[in-house]
């Protein structure tokens, strides 16, 4: 460590003063340097988000080539796997299957999460809260592929053939879906409750002084002051439903579908780019663009609802804080 | 009349806010509602495990840890490759995870000017990246790692980049939070002692951290334990008869081979899916038991 005292500067008038300013050193190179390598590290996630984009635009544009852009976007028949006439590239009823499945989990996720959220964070004893709290963090824990076991080979034939006396396929959107918004609860459940946790004791206390009960003043005071928390965590959920793979593409079938029939079978983007793509599809091919071409989409998709959500996240934290 | 007589009839004649009838008839209402919803997150679970216990159970055995897949004999049928294959991918992705998760939380919490476009870019970029769906990690795989500019085959390497890639935000958010944990004062005290800020970090604000950081890892690895989507697309091998002997095999892994089975037509093969979740699902539950007991043991409290 140089010695400040003996670190001088030469003034305009030749006297040397002792300067407060030090001199580059060994040590303070070896700082920059450190904080050089931590700079890289971080644009290291840039340079896979650039990566991704770059992998999905390359093919993108080849499959535009070869197919109208129109054709793609407002197609209903996907059938890519055919050959000549019966080969149809619209998208439609993949993005339906998509939503078709995300709606049917959303049916089920939205109340349950948030009820589950309200109870945690407005009425749960810290004894109950010890046994919700893990629950969930355990259910968020399960990996999609046993959610995809358990919709196959319990949810629809025990379940909705058993004991609902359904009269559903195999490969059906009704135990998907379900399966899905099982998956999406925990997701919305922490979020709900993390978002009116954040909401300040006055507003409860003055609700409460006003002879509310604790239920009304959830409902009426806590949850709409938490309300843009509370859309986030829908949109998020939604987010991951959309991008879910496996589950659908266990239980949910491989049918490119624009129906509204929650028995039959359905496809999503996801399940079609991981039923496509099994490494050994020849690079260059028309099946190998549309594995990209619906990543595209789906990135798309997801990115727009990301950002919604993150803009709504960002909302609510400078209301309080 | 007295004041004190005054006030008494006043009160008497306030308007008392008093819950109607109506309204308590709905609080209960709506309590049965949320015990509902909390009791539907509990039963999902408790039926889930049971399935899996059910039908796994007596299919677990040594023979079946000890043995290669078969595509014909289900009784001869194990998961030995797909348990080193697991291993093996876990290996890559903890050596690049770790040292570029923990470096980039570091830059961001302790040397980003968040003033600076570039690092708000960064910060933004990580939350984007975090909810990217898995399966377009997959695509990365294939076209940037499998194919393309890296071209390393469908090898254990290309996999435990992806999956590396895939988590990465993960380690990252997590250790930003157990970084911004440690109170500004530990940097002042250091930096006032003469401590450059690399000597402040590495000496203290490391030290103190490192239990959240651990355990972000931890979550993350076992995230990527059972992420199935990326590897299928990359085209991990099925049934493979051997295990991986380098970085530059090529390899299975525990969801690919439960994906393998479960849609497997005979049902004998699905139930073996059932004992590799079992054993999947218990590897996974050791690992957040040591996450939370290093949570417990090693966290600071400041």
């Amino acid at each position: 460590m140089p010695d400040p005292a003996t670190a001088f500067s030469v003034g305009p008038n030749g006297r040397r003063t002792p300067s407060l300013v030090r001199r580059p050193s060994r040590r303070s190179r070896f700082e920059a340097a450190i904080r050089a390598t931590l700079f890289a590290a971080a644009a290291v996630s840039i340079a896979t988000t650039l990566a991704i984009v770059f992998s999905l635009l390359n093919e993108t544009i080849a499959f535009f080539r070869d197919v109208p852009i129109g054709d793609y976007l407002f197609g209903t028949k996907w059938s890519p796997q055919f050959q000549g006439e019966q080969q149809s590239f619209g998208v439609l009823p993949l993005i339906w299957g998509t939503f078709y499945l995300t709606g049917i989990g959303l049916l089920v996720a939205i109340p349950v999460g948030i009820l589950s959220g309200i109870y945690l964070a407005e009425f749960a004893p810290t004894r109950v809260r010890k046994i919700v709290k893990p629950v969930l963090e355990l259910l968020a824990g399960v990996p999609t592929i046993v959610f995809g076991y358990f919709a196959l080979t319990f949810f629809t034939p025990e379940v909705l053939r058993n004991l609902l006396g359904l009269g559903v396929g195999q490969f059906n959107a009704l135990s998907a879906g379900i399966i899905l918004g099982v998956l999406v609860i925990p997701t919305i459940a922490t979020l709900v409750e993390d978002s009116m946790s954040a909401v300040p004791q006055s507003l409860r206390e003055g609700s409460a002084g006003l002879g509310a009960n604790k239920v009304q003043t959830a409902i009426r005071v806590v949850f709409p002051a938490a309300l843009s928390g509370v859309v986030a965590a829908l949109v998020l959920g939604a987010s991951r439903a959309v991008g879910e793979t496996v589950i659908i593409l266990i239980a949910g079938g491989q049918t490119a579908n624009l129906s509204l029939n929650p028995t039959e079978s359905y496809q999503s983007m996801a399940a079609f780019i991981a039923a496509t793509a099994r490494g050994d599809v020849p690079t260059g091919s028309i099946e190998y663009e549309t594995i990209f071409v619906v990543g595209m989409t789906l990135f798309l998709i997801t990115l727009l609802l990301n950002i919604v959500s993150i803009r709504l996240v960002r909302k609510y934290r400078q209301v309080y804080e | 009349m007295t004041g004190a007589q005054i006030a008494e009839r006043a009160a008497r004649r306030a308007v008392i806010p008093q819950a109607s009838g109506a309204d308590r008839a709905f609080a209960t209402f709506f309590r049965v509602l949320m015990y509902t919803a909390v009791g539907i997150s509990m039963l999902a679970l408790v039926t889930l495990l049971y399935d899996v216990a059910r039908d796994g159970l007596p299919k677990v055995s040594w023979d079946f840890l000890t043995s290669f897949p078969s595509r014909i004999i289900p009784e001869n049928s194990g998961i030995e490759s797909a348990i080193w294959g697991t291993l093996w991918l876990m290996a890559v992705c903890a050596a690049i995870v770790v040292p570029l998760g923990i470096a980039t939380a570091i830059y961001l919490e302790e040397y980003a000017d968040r003033t600076k476009w570039w690092n708000r870019l960064v910060e933004v970029n990580i939350q984007n990246l975090a909810a990217v769906p898995s399966v377009v990690y997959g695509i990365l795989g294939l076209a940037f790692i499998v194919r393309g500019p890296l071209d390393l085959g469908r090898v254990v390497l290309a996999g435990g980049i992806t999956l590396a890639l895939l988590v990465l935000p993960v380690v990252i958010i997590v250790a930003r939070e157990a970084i911004r944990a440690v109170p500004p004062s530990i940097r002042e005290g250091s930096l006032a002692l003469g401590a450059t800020q690399w000597q402040t970090i590495w000496k203290q604000v490391l030290p103190g951290s490192i239990a959240g950081i651990m355990t972000g890892i931890i979550l993350a690895l076992s995230r990527a334990i059972g992420e199935t989507a990326p590897l299928i697309v990359i085209g991990a091998a099925v049934n493979p008869r051997f295990n991986p002997d380098g970085l530059g095999s090529a390899f299975t892994a525990l969801p690919i081979q439960i994906f393998a089975w479960t849609t497997d037509k005979d049902r004998e093969f699905v139930e073996l899916a059932a004992a590799a979740i079992l054993v999947m699902m218990v590897v996974l539950l050791l690992m957040n038991s040591f996450a939370i007991f290093l949570r417990n043991r090693y966290e600071q409290k400041w």
